[in-house]
C-alpha cells in the first residue's frame, strides 16, 4: 500500500516536473480566447495559467456589456469566456447564446459566497460563475467639491460644478442614475418613467465635460474633473494615484452588480474555457487579482486571506445596511430594451 | 490591353471587400431586425438632423481651416528650392508613421484641464484653455489629422507647373499677385480639389476624433452609426440607412464641386 502511494506520489511528481519544463516552450494544449472588461484582471495571472497549463491564453477587452453584446451577436468574433455583469447574462440566457457549463470541471466553485449562488439573473446557476462584484457610486475630488452638496445623486445635476462632471457612457447605467434620482426602480419596464430619466439627462448635458467609461481614470486622478460615477473598486485604484479622492454611496440608493465568467454558445474551447473559470476560482489566483483590481471578491477563502483593513472596509464588503440601499439590474423585455436603445441615441444625439 | 487577365486580383478585391459590404448595407438598411422589408429606419432619421449637421458643418470648417493653413504652406515648399523643403516634407510626414488613434489620444493629454498646455499656461500666468469636449477640439483634431492631405496633393500640382508658363505671364507684364492669381491658383485647383475630398471624407465620417477630442458631446455621424454597430444603441440597420444616406450626400456634394471644377476634375482622387 505504501509502495504504491510512493510510486503514484513519484510518478505525480515526475510529470509535474516534466510538464514543468515543457511548460515554458511551446503551448501544445490549445487556446482559450477571453473577452473581458478593461482595466479588469491582474494580466500576470494569465501569464501563470499558461505556464500552468499549457494553454495559449489570447485576450481582449471590451468597455461595455452593449459593446460586448454587440460583437458577439455580430458573430464575426471567437470567444471562450465572457465576463459580462448581471443583466446582460440575463438577457444572453434568453436568447439562448450561453453554454451551461460542466462544473465537474470547476471544483472551485465550491469556495463561492453562497449568498451569490443561485442569483437571480441565472436562477439554477447553469451557465455562470461569479467574477467580481461590487457597488457603484459617486466619486470626487474633495479639494474640488464642497462637503454640504454630498449625498445624493442630485450632485452630478449641480451647478455649481458645470464643466467639472463625467457621466458614465454606457445606457444601463446613465438611466438606471437618472431612475433612482427620480425615485424609481432600475428595473421598471414603464416606458414613461424611462422617456423621463432620459429627458433628466438631456438637462444635464450642457455642465457636463463629457461622457466616459475607463477615461474617467485619467479624468479624475489627474484633477480634470471633479465627479463622476465609477466602481468602487475602481475608486481605490485611482485613489492609490490621488489621495485627494473620495467616495459615497448616493442615499437614494444604488446599483449592486455581479460580473460573472460565462462560455458563449457553440464555444470553440469549452473545456480550456472550464479550465480558465477554474483557474481564476482558485485561493491563490483570485487574491492576487483581488490585490491587484481591489473588487469585491466572491471568494470566500480570498477574502479571508485580504487584508483585513480591506475584508471590513463597509463600501467593499456591505453589511446588510448597505445592501438593503441597493438593487441590482435585472433583465429587461425586448421592447424596453429598444426603448433603452432608441432613447440612448435620442440622448447623445441632442444638440 | 492584352494583359486584362491581370486585373483578376483588382476586380476580385474590390467585389469582396468594396461590393460585397456595400450590398450588406443597403439590404440591412432596408430591413427590420425579423428580416421584413421596411422604410422606417429612413423616415426615422429626420430626428438625427442636428447631428448630420454638425458634421458637415465640423468637416467644412476643418476642410476650410486646412486650405488657409496647407494652401500657403504648400506653395512655400513648391517654390523653395533648397534643403528646407525635404526637412519641411519629413515633419509633414513625420506623425503619419504614428498610429492615427495615439496622434489624437496624446491630443487629449495636451488639451486637458490639467494637461501640458494648461500648465504650461498657467506657469507663463496665462488664462487657461478650456476646450476638451468641444467642438472646436474636435476640428482640431481633424485639422491636425488631415492637413498633410491637403499640403502633398496640392504641394505636387503646383511643383508640376511649367516655369515657362509663369515666365510668360512676368514677360507679358504680370506682377507676382497678378501671376498668382491668374496662373498658379487656376492650375493648382485639382490638386485643392483633391485636398478638399482628401480631408472632408474622412473629417464628415471620424468618430475617433469627436469621441476622444469631443468628450462623447458632439456626437458626429461617425458616432452615431458605430453606436448602432458597436455601442450602446445596438441597431445595425439604422447604422446601415445612416451609412447609406451619408454616403448619397457626400457622393453628391462630391459630384457638385467637381462640375464646378470645370472638368479639371481628374486628379480629384474618390
Amino acid at each position: 500500500m505504501k509502495k504504491t502511494l510512493a510510486i503514484a506520489v513519484s510518478a505525480a511528481m515526475l510529470t509535474g516536473l516534466l510538464s514543468a519544463c515543457g511548460g515554458s516552450g511551446t503551448a501544445s494544449n490549445g487556446e482559450v480566447n477571453v473577452y473581458n472588461w478593461g482595466e479588469y484582471i491582474d494580466e500576470s495571472v494569465l501569464d501563470d495559467f499558461e505556464a500552468q497549463t499549457g494553454i495559449k491564453v489570447n485576450y481582449q477587452y471590451y468597455d461595455s456589456n452593449e459593446t460586448m453584446y454587440a460583437m458577439l451577436s455580430g458573430g464575426g468574433a471567437e470567444y471562450d469566456v465572457i465576463i459580462p455583469s448581471d443583466y446582460m447574462i440575463a438577457r444572453l440566457i434568453s436568447e439562448d447564446m450561453l453554454e451551461p457549463l460542466n462544473f465537474d470541471n470547476i471544483p472551485n466553485f465550491s469556495d463561492i459566497d453562497p449568498e451569490l449562488k443561485n442569483p437571480e439573473y441565472d436562477p439554477e446557476n447553469l451557465y455562470s460563475v461569479p467574477y467580481m462584484w461590487g457597488l457603484m457610486g459617486v466619486i470626487y475630488n474633495t479639494a474640488m467639491v464642497d462637503e454640504a452638496d454630498l449625498g445624493s445623486w442630485d450632485l452630478l445635476w449641480n451647478e455649481k460644478y458645470a464643466g467639472d462632471i463625467v457621466m458614465i457612457d454606457n445606457s444601463r447605467d446613465a438611466i438606471g442614475i437618472a431612475l433612482k434620482s427620480l425615485g424609481y426602480s432600475y428595473n421598471t419596464t414603464d416606458e414613461t418613467q424611462i422617456v423621463e430619466a432620459v429627458d433628466l439627462l438631456i438637462q444635464q448635458r450642457p455642465i457636463l465635460q463629457g461622457y466616459v467609461m475607463d477615461e474617467i481614470f485619467g479624468k479624475l486622478e489627474g484633477g480634470n474633473a471633479a465627479i463622476g460615477t465609477y466602481y468602487y473598486g475602481d475608486y481605490l485604484t485611482m485613489l492609490e494615484s490621488n489621495p485627494d479622492l473620495g467616495f459615497y454611496l448616493p442615499e437614494e440608493g444604488t446599483n449592486i452588480y455581479v460580473d460573472a465568467m460565462c462560455i458563449p454558445k457553440g464555444a470553440a474551447n469549452k473545456e480550456n474555457a472550464e479550465a480558465f473559470i477554474n483557474f481564476m476560482c482558485s485561493t491563490e489566483v483570485g487574491l492576487k487579482n483581488c490585490e491587484a483590481i481591489w473588487y469585491s471578491t466572491p471568494l470566500l477563502s480570498v477574502r479571508e486571506e485580504l487584508d483585513p483593513e480591506v475584508s471590513s472596509d463597509p463600501y467593499a464588503y456591505p453589511g446588510a445596511e448597505i445592501l438593503a440601499q441597493c438593487e441590482s439590474y435585472a433583465g429587461l423585455p425586448q421592447n424596453i430594451l429598444d426603448l433603452y436603445d432608441s432613447e440612448w441615441t435620442r440622448l447623445k444625439s441632442a444638440t | 490591353m492584352k494583359h486584362k487577365s491581370l486585373a483578376i486580383p483588382y476586380v476580385g478585391w474590390m467585389a469582396l471587400f468594396v461590393v460585397a459590404p456595400l450590398i450588406l448595407v443597403v439590404v440591412y438598411a432596408f430591413t427590420t431586425r425579423e428580416g421584413g422589408f421596411t422604410l422606417d429606419n429612413f423616415s426615422n432619421m429626420v430626428q438625427y438632423a442636428g447631428v448630420f449637421g454638425r458634421s458637415f458643418l465640423l468637416a467644412f470648417l476643418a476642410t476650410l481651416v486646412c486650405i488657409l493653413l496647407g494652401y500657403p504652406l504648400a506653395l512655400l515648399l513648391a517654390r523653395e528650392q533648397s534643403r528646407l523643403r525635404g526637412m519641411a516634407m519629413l515633419l509633414i510626414m513625420l506623425p503619419m508613421w504614428m498610429n492615427f488613434l495615439l496622434r489624437t489620444y496624446s491630443w487629449v493629454f495636451l488639451l486637458e484641464r490639467n494637461g501640458f498646455f494648461n500648465t504650461l499656461l498657467e506657469t507663463v500666468g496665462l488664462p487657461k484653455l478650456d476646450i476638451i469636449g468641444t467642438p472646436a477640439a474636435v476640428v482640431l483634431g481633424m485639422v491636425y489629422n488631415f492637413l498633410p492631405f491637403m499640403v502633398l496633393p496640392i504641394f505636387s500640382v503646383i511643383e508640376k507647373i511649367d516655369p515657362r508658363v509663369i515666365e510668360a505671364a512676368q514677360d507679358l507684364g504680370a506682377n507676382s499677385a497678378q501671376v498668382f492669381r491668374r496662373v498658379i491658383f487656376p492650375l493648382s485647383l485639382p490638386g485643392v480639389l483633391s485636398g478638399v475630398t482628401m480631408v472632408f471624407i474622412p473629417s464628415v465620417s471620424t468618430f475617433v476624433i469627436s469621441r476622444l477630442l469631443g468628450g462623447g458631446m458632439n456626437l458626429l455621424l461617425g458616432d452615431l452609426i458605430e453606436m448602432q454597430f458597436l455601442g450602446s444603441a445596438y441597431n445595425p440597420h439604422l447604422g446601415s440607412a445612416i451609412s447609406l444616406v451619408m454616403m448619397v450626400i457626400v457622393l453628391v456634394s462630391m459630384g457638385l464641386m467637381n462640375r464646378f471644377g470645370e472638368g479639371e476634375g481628374e486628379a480629384v482622387l474618390l
